[in-house]
């Protein structure tokens, strides 16, 4: 037992003990397998954790690193620092300095007779060298991923059955001699990294048996969206938002639901709507530059009434930016974005499990109240990979397609108290109506009359300001005359900010806002009844949660912002340090 | 088609749903808009399981005046709403319409991607060769040196675009053209049309009598192909790069089975789908 290693993964401040890994290779060296074999393993053995894929933009070759964080809790969030980094080579290693951050206390692991790139080396940390490459090549079929994955697992305690289980399930499809081989490697580099001396324990109790989950936001969105009711996708690609879009594909089939890809994000939006016209639950998923496309079309599905849900999974901005890398700086333009005066929905998930809520809940908004919702994501929810608990299955009652016979005297777009009006869908007899971009009368007759205006602008305006979105609006823990204000992915990390600071003694109250439009300003201030200091926390450069909240609450007491553009994440440890100073001030 | 519901008991008049159209006098529109409900008629369809999708312009003012089911969307983009439509309902008849800057310009894309996706509508452009509702400007069939524009004084230079040329390269499944001038030849083109699998593009000549009012010549210039449609791609490549604008009738009709995916659940809940995610 060596206590020099692991001191933060064992830290007092109330933060889940957790063990931080970095793996990295150039690409093709198999470290993403190796990092997803390493995560499953853990779960197998009953741990928590999570994976990001971080890579440069390259198709093939490039950089690529593993980052994973494992522990006995669940986790949301990465921490700053790494506790092992291990590198199957070097080559353009130095891209990952400020993702990737070592001190005195890391295990630095290499293949023998490489040289540490001085960007990596000046941080610090113990070096050690593996004779990856050679223990690799004494095995018929062997692969340095294979003998890295090996090392990591005796390093952090993994038992190498979890391990063997989930190569012999992964690999099954190669076959038997693929399998031998990985699993010779995987004890050659285990016996290997049980040589090295004062090797650190890291002691995890596994927690009770109960089903868990491996799931990335992306697929959760999906699973979500299917939950909801979504049976009619249109596709068009766009990192990091595909994955959605992958795996609904297959699994839409499965329900009798359909995927057509698109030619561009124009078609993508408008088939959602004409599928949705038709009566089926529709959704798409995209990023910022194929939001920008179809905010136009967006615009139609609220005038019209015609219930599509949109979930962009966000990347770094304006335009192209960083389409790998995380950002919350669409924020805008999905509050915004719509021409002309156009209520409607907009909800973010707050951690990799809640994407399969919030897009469920978000598919319930839109055909509950025939409106557009668009659900923001973010790169760093959608393409980590987490181990949860099995999540809840939620079922909603929609209301919104009411009708589905004969109706005398219907009129589609008919004044009411709820301002939902009755939808019939094609097929139904005597309730033919044309659906209008146009403004329109209550019958859905093209009109430019300002009575009938400020009727339907009413109409719409009210159907969602009078819903009753209940608790799910936000999430709200702890008590304390500090909040924390956050949405997002950043929610992550500002818990656990919270709790390493709860350790110590002090109370901060978390508000983290699931649902941004339309705006709850009577539920807001409740939850701030008794704050004097509010800090607004959010990855993006021009603060524009910050000046939302501004515009359209009363916020009591100090406001300061922390809004940090991408592409590197918002740490636990970047929030505790500004609350900290903030209290020193 | 003919396994839909039918209503042998409608006459034309029957399709229309009262309201008064925005159109001109004269405008080619409303005898595109009575050949459809000849021809809606003639296929004994009954209004509830008709739609028909339009963009923006004068000719996609349509859906309104019919009684089926209507879509009028945003500019360009009557072919997405239409084909989203059709492949989650495959049991409706589904119709696209609108102009010729709304469909080979702003919609250019989808015309090229509907016609190559092949699903089973009925794609029908008024082309007028101008932009109407904004006033007359220029639209890519117009001829190069019309310059009646202030947009484009002098005319534009820029030759016109070839629609059933591109239909056919782009894989549509029958290409005809019809003309306003003549419904009840039109009215036959368009049953032609609707009954053919696949995706089916109808060119319909609407002339314009306010921005173009040369086109009252039109009447005397259409006149039926002299020649039968073709099913090969090759013969009717010939013919419509050699085509004048104004033969009329079935041009080509092809064979290629239209792009339905089946809408049939294999698993028997949801549930089943939460099993890739369990470890």
């Amino acid at each position: 037992m060596n206590d020099i290693a692991f001191s933060s993964s064992s830290n007092s401040k109330g933060a889940p003990q957790s063990l931080s890994i970095a793996l990295l290779g150039s690409g093709g060296s198999g470290v993403m397998t190796a990092g997803g074999q390493l995560l499953d393993a853990a779960g197998q053995a009953g741990w928590y954790g999570m994976m990001t894929r971080s890579s440069g933009p390259q198709i093939r070759g490039g950089e690529a690193a593993a980052l994973l964080r494992l522990s006995p809790q669940p986790v949301e969030t990465h921490k700053g620092r790494f506790d092992i980094l291990l590198a199957i080579d070097w080559l353009n290693a130095d891209r990952f300095v400020g993702e990737i951050i070592l001190d005195q206390k890391s295990i630095v692991i290499g293949d023998s007779g490489g040289t540490v790139p001085e960007a990596i080396s000046k941080m610090g940390g113990r070096y050690v060298e593996l004779p990856l490459t050679q223990l690799a090549k004494s095995i018929n079929g062997g692969r340095p991923n294979m003998v890295a994955l090996g090392a990591l697992a005796q390093l952090i305690g993994l038992p190498l059955r979890a391990l063997e289980t989930v190569l012999s399930k992964s690999l099954a499809k190669k076959g038997q001699d693929a399998i031998d081989a990985s699993i010779a490697g995987i004890n050659a580099g285990a016996e290997q990294a049980s040589a090295i001396p004062d090797i650190p324990d890291f002691a995890v109790t596994p927690t009770e048996n109960q089903e868990r989950w491996s799931i990335t936001g992306n697929e959760a969105a999906g699973l979500g969206a299917i939950r909801g009711g979504i049976r009619f996708v249109a596709a068009y690609p766009i990192t990091p938002g595909t994955e959605i879009l992958e795996w609904l594909a297959p699994n839409l089939k499965k329900v009798g639901g359909v995927l057509v890809q698109a030619e561009d994000e124009l078609a993508s939006i408008n088939q959602l709507i004409g599928g949705s016209f038709g009566g089926t639950p529709s959704l798409t998923a995209t990023s910022g530059p194929g939001l920008a496309l179809m905010t136009e079309s967006i615009g139609l599905a609220v005038a019209s009434e015609t219930p599509v849900v949109v979930v962009d999974v966000m990347r770094g901005g304006p335009s192209t930016g960083i389409p790998t890398k995380s950002e919350q700086s669409d924020l805008n333009i999905a509050l915004y974005g719509l021409h002309g005066d156009a209520p409607h929905i907009v909800v973010a998930p707050m951690s990799i499990g809640d994407c399969l809520f919030t897009t469920q809940w978000a598919t319930h908004l839109a055909e509950t109240l025939q409106t557009a919702a668009i659900v923001l994501s973010d790169q760093s929810l959608g393409q980590t990979r987490a181990l949860i608990d099995k999540p809840a299955d939620i079922a909603f009652v929609s209301g919104g397609r009411t009708l589905t016979s004969k109706s005398e005297n219907f009129q589609r777009y008919v004044v009411n108290d709820c301002g939902v009006s009755p939808m019939s869908i094609p097929g139904t007899p005597g309730c033919q109506y044309t659906a209008d971009g146009l403004e329109h009368t209550p019958t859905g007759t093209p009109s430019s009359r300002a009575e009938d205006h400020i009727q339907q602008l009413n109409k719409r305006k009210r159907k969602l300001d009078q819903f009753d979105y209940g608790d799910h609006w936000a999430k709200i823990l702890g008590e304390g005359e500090t909040a924390v204000l956050t949405w997002g992915s950043s929610t992550g990390p500002v818990r656990e900010a919270i709790a390493m600071l709860e350790a110590e003694g002090k109370h901060v109250r978390l508000i983290s806002m699931r649902l941004l439009l339309p705006i709850q300003p009577e539920r807001l201030a409740a939850a701030l009844q008794g704050v004097e200091k509010i800090l607004v926390v959010e990855q993006c450069h021009g603060a524009q949660f910050y000046h939302y909240l501004r515009a359209h609450y009363d916020l009591p007491g100090t406001l300061r912002s922390m809004a940090v553009p991408g592409p590197l994440m918002i740490r636990p440890d970047d929030v505790y340090s500004e609350l900290t100073a903030w209290e020193n001030a | 088609m003919d396994t839909v519901t039918q209503c042998p008991s409608l006459k034309p008049k029957d399709y229309k749903s009262g309201t008064k159209p925005v159109w001109c006098p004269g405008c080619g529109d409303y005898s595109v808009l009575l050949a459809i409900t000849k021809a809606m008629a003639e296929m004994s369809l009954s209004p509830e399981n008709v739609a028909l999708v339009s963009g923006i312009g004068c000719s996609s003012r349509l859906p309104a005046y019919l009684n089926v089911y209507g879509f009028h969307a945003v500019h360009g983009r009557a072919l997405p709403v239409a084909t989203g439509l059709k492949v989650s309902r495959p049991d409706l008849t589904v119709l696209a319409a609108g102009g010729d800057g709304d469909g080979f310009s702003i919609g250019g894309n989808h015309f090229m991607h509907a016609c190559r996706r092949n699903v089973d509508m009925t794609y029908i452009v008024m082309d007028n060769q101008v932009y109407g509702m904004t006033k007359g400007q220029a639209s890519p069939t117009t001829d190069p040196d019309w310059d009646k524009s202030k947009l484009t004084p002098g005319g534009t230079k820029i030759n016109p675009y070839y629609p059933l040329v591109i239909a056919l390269a782009s894989g549509a499944n029958f290409i005809a053209r019809a003309s306003s001038t003549d419904p009840n030849g039109a009215a036959k083109v368009l049953v032609d049309a609707m009954r053919h699998p696949g995706f089916s593009f109808v060119h319909m000549l609407s002339p314009c009598v306010t921005f173009r009012p040369e086109q009252k010549d039109w009447k005397k210039m259409v006149r039926s192909a002299p020649v039968e449609p073709t099913t090969d791609p090759a013969i009717a490549a010939k013919r419509l790069m050699t085509d004048d604008n104004f033969f009329l009738g079935t041009l080509y009709k092809g064979d290629r089975p239209a792009y339905q995916p089946e809408l049939k659940a294999t698993v028997d809940n949801i549930s089943e789908l939460d099993k890739g995610f369990i470890l």
